[in-house]
């Protein structure tokens, strides 16, 4: 062994392993803060994310849920494959016009409040693949919360795409989905 | 006796006469072609003779040549005789306005979904087929893709630069 390995850091370091939590009022016992905050930090440290894997972005997918990038660190260990039971509906992979309607119906399934991660070319814009057969990017069909750029994207881009989905989830406000914004937004892709 | 090219022409010129013509070798590899009509007889022929025996077809797809009047699409057949290990190309060619062909289904049942297939992207029009109907693509799609007058890239797109795409 080059140099012995201490494990039992904490208080030793400059380097913060937690974050800091939300503001608040600190006390004997008791912390008060805003509602939102606790519940975004809530969700954003237990987002369950259902992995709608088409094709080689999914074999990437596949390598970050492994030991070596694992997503299970960032609250992602139980991956559904059930919408009804998801909030991130993550679409990797080439998406086919004949697929789009499935896509579509999945996402109609999940329940509020719900993300959409686009990971890599195909999904985000259709990629390489600028044929009558494929769709030209997923955000013709249901809205898209972060785009994840690659063909494939690397694991640390996965990761950063679900880190930046996070901070959306962190500071959501409770109010969204019931806004007038969304709504509209809702609308704009013909989804009641 | 190992079944050689010039065995299965002789075989076929005794059988069909003229009919069967255009005996090419590309690549060590028998290929000729008949007219439309007798497209069922020949590949009965070739299935149901014992020396012969081509009873594993192994692709069926279609080519369009648009400059060739009257002859536009050629269906083809690849076809194996597994006993003998040989394999032969067989051709009909068929008019683009009226693209009819009598399906094989009937003798290889690995006929049904790549006449499905063909019949998707070229509009080859297989008679007898028991379930013709679009396999790949989408079903409201009215045109055939893999013919020549239709353009590869999608066209709604209006974000293409066209500097960047050579045009």
């Amino acid at each position: 062994m080059a140099r012995p390995v201490q494990y039992n850091i904490y208080g030793q370091t400059d380097v913060k392993l937690v974050k800091e939590g939300p503001e608040g009022l600190m006390g004997e016992g008791f912390f008060g803060t805003a509602l939102d905050k606790v519940v975004g930090l809530a969700r954003k440290n237990s987002i369950w994310p259902l992995p709608f894997a088409t094709s080689c972005c999914g074999i990437e997918f596949m390598a970050t849920m492994g030991a070596h990038y694992d997503l299970a660190r960032f609250g992602s260990e139980r991956v559904g494959f059930s919408p009804r039971q998801c909030d991130l509906l993550m679409v990797m992979g080439t998406i086919a016009k004949k697929m789009a309607p499935v896509v579509k119906q999945v996402y109609l399934q999940m329940a509020e409040p719900r993300w959409v991660l686009a990971m890599g070319a195909c999904a985000s814009s259709g990629g390489i693949f600028d044929t009558y057969s494929v769709l030209q990017g997923i955000d013709q069909i249901i809205p898209v919360d972060v785009y994840v750029p690659g063909c494939p994207p690397r694991p640390e881009a996965v990761i950063d795409g679900i880190i930046k989905i996070q901070e959306l989830v962190g500071n959501e406000s409770l109010r969204r989905r019931n806004s007038d914004k969304y709504k509209q937004l809702m609308e704009s892709y013909g989804i009641q | 006796m190992a079944l050689t090219n010039e065995y299965i022409k002789q075989r076929l010129t005794e059988k069909f006469g003229d009919q069967v013509q255009g005996f090419l070798e590309p690549y060590g590899m028998l290929t000729f072609e008949a007219p439309k009509e007798n497209n069922l007889k020949v590949l009965q022929f070739l299935y149901d003779e014992d020396d012969l025996s081509f009873r594993f077809m192994t692709d069926l797809q279609a080519v369009h040549y648009p400059d060739v009047k009257g002859h536009e699409l050629a269906v083809v057949y690849h076809l194996h005789s597994l006993t003998a290990n040989v394999r032969i190309r067989f051709k009909v060619f068929t008019d683009i306005q009226t693209p009819d062909v009598y399906s094989a289904t009937a003798l290889f049942s690995a006929a049904n979904w790549m006449e499905r297939e063909t019949y998707d992207f070229y509009g080859v029009n297989f008679v007898g087929h028991p379930n013709l109907k679009r396999i790949l693509n989408v079903d409201e799609m009215d045109y055939f893709p893999m013919r020549k007058e239709f353009p590869l890239e999608e066209q709604t797109r209006v974000d293409k630069d066209d500097d960047m795409f050579g045009r």
